[in-house]
């Protein structure tokens, strides 16, 4: 990335694997207790402070998030090169205060993703497990396929948009 | 929060071009949604997507010419299967995945850090 994440102090390892065809997992440990870390990953006020590095040029227009089980999130986002905002949704499987949380991704309808955090403290430090299962190993080629050629043309951008939904669409 | 990524993950290619030329039709992409999932002959193909080996061929030589398809001719059956951009896309995706979580936890942390602070002066919460 940039000079400065060089001299910055402890920040800790990220790691991104595809385990298996259909799954994404992703692992980091963060330098605090579960109770704080889980906190941070159910709460909207604190939730969307991280959720959307700068670096990544989206903008958080809302974020609701009701982290019970059968309880359902939306995020919003613009980007600036897209007209439309983008809504990102779906609903909490599972939420084991401080250790695990599973929730469906539905914006994509039946291509979504599900994705299980698991967290794990150890000495004040809590490992955070990232891991989501894609419907088919197809689903999931799609979406690297269609993530790798989105370049960082603007004026492609909408076009791409479309092919994503046509790719979504054959899926 | 799939598609996300597709709109964070910026990869910047000179082969850009010919790949969005390549992925701009849907049988292409269907052919490679089927290499995805075996791989196949040009006849197989053929046959799959009601077409003439004419036809075929000619989508399978874009695709092979953008690195997205890999042929290779034993006897005289020609097989398809997926290309080595294909790969390499996959590993470029991956460490852009990374790095995007890697500075979504560097906020995590900073958030995490100050809910640290907050409880050692006031205590803690419950």
């Amino acid at each position: 990335m940039d000079a400065r994440s060089e001299s910055d102090p402890v920040k800790n390892r990220t790691t991104s694997e595809r385990k298996s065809e259909r799954e994404l997992v992703v692992t980091r440990t963060v330098n605090g207790p579960a109770r704080l870390v889980f906190e941070a990953w159910t709460k909207a006020d604190l939730f969307k402070r991280w959720w959307v590095p700068k670096s990544v040029g989206l903008t958080l227009l809302s974020c609701e998030i009701d982290a019970r089980v059968g309880g359902t999130y939306r995020l919003v986002f613009r980007h600036p090169a897209s007209e439309q905002p983008m809504a990102f949704f779906g609903r909490y499987i599972e939420v084991t205060p401080h250790s695990r949380l599973v929730w469906t991704n539905e914006e994509a309808g039946e291509a979504g993703s599900v994705t299980t955090v698991t967290f794990e403290e150890k000495g004040g430090k809590t490992l955070v497990v990232v891991h989501d299962l894609y419907p088919s190993k197809a689903v999931l080629d799609d979406a690297i396929a269609s993530g790798s050629t989105s370049g960082d043309m603007n004026e492609t951008f909408e076009q791409l948009d479309e092919l994503l939904v046509a790719l979504g669409a054959t899926a | 929060m799939r598609y996300i990524l597709n709109h964070m993950v910026q990869f910047s290619s000179t082969r850009l071009n010919t790949s969005f030329a390549a992925l701009s039709d849907a049988t292409r992409r269907g052919i490679l949604e089927q290499l995805g999932r075996a791989d196949a002959s040009i006849t197989d193909l053929a046959e799959k997507f009601d077409m003439t080996l004419t036809g075929m061929k000619k989508h399978v030589g874009i695709l092979e010419q953008a690195g997205l398809v890999a042929t290779q001719k034993i006897g005289r059956v020609r097989t398809c299967k997926l290309g080595p951009r294909q790969l390499q896309q996959e590993t470029a995706w991956l460490e852009k995945y990374r790095e995007l979580w890697a500075a979504r936890f560097d906020e995590l942390d900073k958030v995490v850090e100050e809910l640290e602070q907050k409880e050692k002066i006031h205590g803690r919460k419950k």
